[in-house]
């Protein structure tokens, strides 16, 4: 079988405009600390991040397909390896890891050990419960919302509270089959 | 070697706190809205100057330090200068960006100028009639508030607004409190 595109995002990331991350970092920071003010609760504050990265990952989707020239994945595996090899490293310029595959391919973490969004962060007590980077779960939802895939993402492990490493839970809800607007008989 | 990320990272994040601010939070509010989106890029000038002047002399006045925001600054965030500075030599600078990255990927009716202040509220907004001008003057609070910040830690407190009146072209102008 053809390979969906390429194995990696090293040559799209070269190839793309590219900002200074500590722009990227200290403007999610400022972001998510106006919200924590904002909101007051830490909860809503989660809330709104996902919601952010879901409308941003529905547009950036767009992009993602246009610039990576990856085709249809075969199952949700692949793509899964698509955006930890190729999606993450021409955004954010690292890779993540694929693991820990449930029995049915369903399933499966993204594990970041580098992750551009941190740099300079520090949670105080006062927040225990935010997930600060909550905007890429987000991103992962509504850019494989888009794609005809319902997941659910979720925080496993979050070095800012204290863990190893990030790793982000993707599990595959439905696949939606895809719909053209129109009927070849018509 | 510097770290960087995909541009489109930084603008979608920024696109979608704008419309976080203007449609959800604050949807009947935008004077609020605008206010915290100022306070944002304030928040990441400041620190940004900070990191950018950590290993540089003391600015000798008050030209001196906006010329590091026209060259230095500037460069780091957009990769080009300042294209056009004028001053009244009374405190007030005029900085114009020919082609403002951050508008360039935006449709946009150019209507506004807007003001950003701590002391006063931002007052053009609520009589900008015109919707969609509305919202794009929503996205200049952030880099206004962005060189309001990165003055105020050199110690220069100002009033920034904008003026894009002439896209893509966009100019800034600071008026320096005494």
């Amino acid at each position: 079988m053809a390979p969906v595109g390429p194995r990696s995002g090293d040559a799209i990331f070269a190839n793309v405009e590219r900002v200074n991350a500590e722009l990227f970092s200290l403007t999610y920071g400022a972001m998510v600390r106006q919200l924590l003010t904002d909101l007051e609760e830490v909860e809503e504050v989660n809330k709104q991040l996902d919601q952010m990265g879901y409308n941003i990952g529905i547009r950036l989707i767009d992009e993602f397909l246009a610039k990576s020239n990856v085709s249809s994945c075969a199952d949700f595996k692949e793509s899964a390896d698509v955006i930890a090899k190729v999606g993450f490293k021409m955004f954010l310029g690292v890779t993540a890891t694929v693991a820990n595959w449930d029995a049915d391919g369903t399933s499966c973490s993204l594990i970041l050990e580098d992750n551009p969004l941190v740099d300079f962060v520090e949670l105080p007590d006062t927040c225990q419960g935010l997930y600060y980077c909550n905007v890429l779960s987000g991103v992962i939802r509504g850019a494989l919302e888009m794609v005809s895939m319902k997941t659910e993402v979720t925080w496993v492990r979050d070095m800012l509270r204290g863990d190893d490493a990030y790793e982000l839970r993707v599990k595959l809800l439905k696949q939606v089959p895809e719909e053209y607007p129109y009927k070849d008989d018509e | 070697m510097v770290k960087e990320v995909a541009e489109s990272c930084v603008e979608s994040v920024m696109m979608e706190m704008v419309s976080a601010y203007c449609n959800r939070f604050y949807a009947n509010k935008p004077e609020l809205a605008a206010r915290r989106i100022e306070a944002i890029g304030y928040q990441v000038g400041h620190q940004l100057s900070e990191r950018y002047t950590m290993e540089r002399p003391r600015f000798t006045d008050h030209l001196d330090a906006i010329k590091f925001i026209c060259k230095d600054f500037w460069s780091e965030l957009f990769k080009k200068q300042i294209d056009n500075l004028k001053t009244n030599h009374r405190g007030t600078f005029v900085l114009q960006d020919n082609r403002f990255r951050w508008l360039t990927r935006m449709s946009i009716d150019p209507v506004p100028v807007i003001v950003t202040d701590s002391s006063q509220d931002p007052s053009s907004m609520g009589t900008t009639e015109n919707k969609a001008g509305q919202a794009t003057s929503m996205h200049l609070y952030f880099p206004c508030g962005l060189i309001r910040g990165a003055l105020s830690n050199l110690g220069i407190p100002c009033a920034v607004s904008a003026d894009m009146s002439n896209l893509p072209a966009c100019s800034f102008v600071i008026r320096i409190k005494v």
